[in-house]
Order: structure tokens, then C-alpha cells, then sequence
């Protein structure tokens, strides 16, 4: 992996790319939708080396953890204080984000309850199976590349009619807000890196309305520095040769047609809903939940939870704006004072994918 | 959050459970979400789940092309 960090290599692509933003009017505005990808291009320097060729890289709306609004995590909160025997079962950056009933991490839960940190959806699985006498529900959050591994758990739990699991899923679809933000022209992006695991599962095809529709030239990126840069220089050369596309800069894992099994997975077991995002607001079929045959598994189903969708945002937070591109997060009051990671305020400084982080750790100073 | 770096696999069942050497770290792997795997093989490995196999032709096609740039001078 060494190419794709070399300071030799990473200086030709920074001259070329130079070299290819020249003719094009500045500051050229692209979006790295992929929180993994906001981490890289601020730990490597690429944000700042990139703005002195004129191109502002905007962080874009694919955090999981950012853009679950906080009805859902106060639901989650909900069922573990208000549940005897229960265990909510999450990944840790979900114990962190604040609400007006405090964190995951910092409520009191019920009589024999207990909140569990987990890397996999399969973890909450196995607790299902060797304690059958404790309700498990999995907080399961995430985008095309965690859908299928929550969607296989809960098929096997169907199979082997496991009664106390059930899932309170937060699961999120990236066209949809892609279309949004272009939509709002609040902001004109003029390119998009586009995330590469999520499409290692959805393939190239899902983004070609940014390219035919709209005219915004796009490449899938990997995750290195080198990945990075190569999919910006693709983005260039689109703008340049006024030929949009959805190119593929990371051919090594993404398959133009995406991962065919994880596909199959998710259309036998979920289907679309609108859905609300952080910042975002109300986006038509943006979101996915489990079909009628498994509502048994549906946390929301089972235990009658009204989830109410509406600003409950803590005030001052700048989140929303920050996810939808608006907002850099050093313009935000609290940002680096009362909101900092020992002590965050709002979810984009609790996860590891959240842009206020990302600016903290690695560009603000 | 997105794991770049690949695994590679040393272990697999035939349930489709088994191993990965994630940079030095056993870590156990789901791969059901993938189809002819062997031991051997790079993988992008994701909430316990392997999502995709690495194209080994590709990645030696970037590598070439990011050697080039080496020699670019700005």
C-alpha cells in the first residue's frame, strides 16, 4: 500500500491535478460524501494542499452516526431505561451522541438491563441465541455497507424463530440525499467523490442520474491519499472535457455492478420508506425498514414505538449544517468550546466519520 | 466507519464463517455476502462482514499508474 502514501506520488498527482484545475474557474466545489473520506483527506493535509489549487472540498451527509436525528436515538434511550431484562446492543460511536435524555452512555438503565458495545450486528445475534431470557434489541445503524449484514442477522433469527431479538434500525440510503442537496442548489457542488464501500455493494449504476441529469461529474474513491487524489483528477478531467460520468477510481474492490449477493439480501428482507435525516429534513425513500413478513424483528413493531419526526435537535448545533455541506464546522459557535471530543455536543464531533472531528484533530489548529 | 486496508482470509468453513488477518490481528469473518472464497484471498472486511474480494489485476493497474506520477515535477 506504500504507492498510495508516497510523498513523491502524492506530490505528482497534487501538480496534475494543478495543472487540470487551472483553466476552471475557482474555488472548484466537490463533495466527499464519505465520512471515512472526510478523515483522510484532513489527516494527510489533502484539504489544504487541495484549496491551494482551488478546489474546496465540502464535507457531504454520509455519517451514519451524524445524520440518525435524535427522535430515534431517544427511542433507543427509551427502551433500555424503561425495560427490565433488556440489553440494547450498538456500535460504540452510538452511546456517544447527546440528546435531551442524555447519551447512551450516560442513562441509568432499567432493573437487569445493560447497554453493549458491538463490532458486529452478528454479536447481538449470538446474544440473542445464549440468553434467551433477556430481550435483545440491535441500534442498528448504517448505509448500503452495513444494510446486508443487519438483513442477514435478522433473516437467521427469523429462521430459528428467535424471540427476544429485534432490531431499531436507522438504516440509510446515499442516492437519495445526493439528489437532495443538487436539488436545493443551496450550495453547487460541481462534482462528487462518491463513497467506495457503499458502492462496492451498489455498483456505479445508482449514481448515474448526478452525471445524465444533472451534468455533476463524480468518481468512486478509495481510501487512501493516492485514491483520493486520482478520483479528484478524474473529476477534473470530466469538468475539463465537459463530459459527466460516474468513473470508478478504486476498480480494485468496487465492481461496476456492485456485490450481487448483498443486493439480493436487501430486496428479500427491507423495503423503502421516507425517511428524516439529520439537516437534511424528509427525503422520499431515503431509508429502509424490514418488510410486513419480519415486523416481529422490527423494534419499532414490537414494541409500539411512535418515533415523532421533528426538530429535536440540542439548540445551537450545527450539525444539520455541517451535514448538508452549509456550515464548516470551524464557523460553528460551540465548535473547539463547549463542543469538543471529550465532551461533544453533537454527533458530528462523537464519530469517527464526523466532520467536526475530522477539523479538530487534524486541520484546525 | 470504512476499513480501507484488506485482510487476508485464513480460514473458511463451509457455513461460509471463518478467519481474517487484518494487519497482523486474527479477526473472525462472516462471508456470506460472497461467493468462491479461498484461502488466500484479499478481502474488504466490514462490521464482521467481508464485502468484497480484491481484484488483484486492478490494483496493480493503480499502482502503475500512481508510479508514474512519481516522476511527474511540478
Amino acid at each position: 500500500m506504500k504507492e498510495f502514501r508516497d510523498k513523491k506520488v502524492i506530490q505528482g498527482l497534487l501538480a496534475e491535478i494543478e495543472k487540470n484545475a487551472a483553466t476552471l474557474k475557482k474555488p472548484i466545489k466537490i463533495m466527499e460524501v464519505c465520512g471515512t473520506h472526510t478523515m483522510t483527506i484532513h489527516k494527510y493535509g489533502l484539504k489544504k494542499l487541495l484549496a491551494e489549487s482551488g478546489v474546496e472540498m465540502l464535507s457531504g451527509p454520509g455519517c451514519p452516526v451524524c445524520i440518525t436525528p435524535n427522535e430515534v436515538h431517544e427511542a433507543a434511550i427509551e427502551l433500555v431505561t424503561s425495560r427490565p431484562n433488556f440489553i440494547l446492543a450498538t456500535f460504540g460511536d452510538m452511546t456517544r451522541v447527546p440528546t435531551k435524555k442524555g447519551s447512551i452512555q450516560t442513562i441509568v438503565p432499567a432493573h437487569g438491563s445493560r447497554v453493549q458495545i458491538v463490532y458486529s450486528p452478528e454479536e447481538s445475534l449470538a446474544m440473542a441465541r445464549n440468553d434467551p431470557d433477556k430481550e435483545i434489541v440491535f441500534f442498528g445503524v448504517g448505509f448500503e455497507t452495513t444494510i446486508p449484514a443487519i438483513a442477514i442477522c435478522v433473516k437467521e433469527a427469523y429462521g430459528e424463530r428467535l424471540s427476544n431479538y429485534a432490531v431499531l434500525t436507522a438504516l440509510w440510503l446515499i442516492p437519495p440525499p445526493l439528489r437532495a442537496i443538487v436539488q436545493a442548489k443551496d450550495i453547487a457542488v460541481q462534482g462528487f467523490l462518491y463513497p467506495g464501500h457503499v458502492s462496492v455493494i451498489i455498483g456505479k449504476e445508482p449514481y448515474r442520474f448526478i452525471a445524465e441529469e444533472f451534468g455533476i461529474p463524480g468518481a468512486i474513491a478509495g481510501f487512501e491519499p493516492g485514491d483520493i487524489l486520482l478520483a479528484i483528477l478524474s473529476i477534473l478531467d470530466q469538468m475539463n472535457t465537459k463530459k459527466a460520468e460516474v468513473a470508478n477510481a478504486y476498480a480494485r474492490v468496487v465492481k461496476p455492478g456492485g456485490n450481487r449477493q448483498a443486493q439480493v439480501i436487501m430486496a428479500e428482507m427491507l423495503e423503502t420508506k421516507d425517511a428524516h435525516w439529520r439537516g437534511l429534513g424528509l427525503i422520499p425513500k431515503s431509508g429502509l425498514k424490514l418488510k410486513k413478513k419480519y415486523a416481529a424483528f422490527d423494534a419499532e413493531v414490537k414494541y409500539d414505538l411512535r418515533i415523532k419526526a421533528g426538530s429535536n435537535d440540542l439548540p445551537g448545533c450545527c450539525c444539520g449544517e455541517v451535514l448538508q455541506g452549509k456550515t464548516s464546522p470551524p464557523q460553528c459557535p460551540l465548535f473547539a468550546k463547549q463542543c469538543n471530543p471529550e465532551s461533544p455536543y453533537g454527533p458530528c464531533m462523537v464519530s469517527f466519520e464526523g466532520a467536526c472531528l475530522a477539523y479538530y484533530k487534524y486541520t484546525w489548529r | 466507519m470504512c476499513l480501507g486496508i484488506p485482510a487476508k482470509v485464513i480460514e473458511v468453513d463451509e457455513s461460509g464463517q471463518g478467519k481474517v488477518n487484518y494487519l497482523g490481528t486474527k479477526v473472525k469473518a462472516n462471508f456470506a455476502l460472497l461467493e468462491n472464497v479461498k484461502i488466500g484471498d484479499w478481502v474488504i472486511l466490514h462490521a464482521g462482514f467481508a464485502i468484497s474480494q480484491m481484484n488483484e489485476e486492478e490494483a496493480q493497474e493503480t499502482l502503475q499508474i500512481l508510479r508514474e506520477y512519481a516522476h511527474i515535477k511540478s
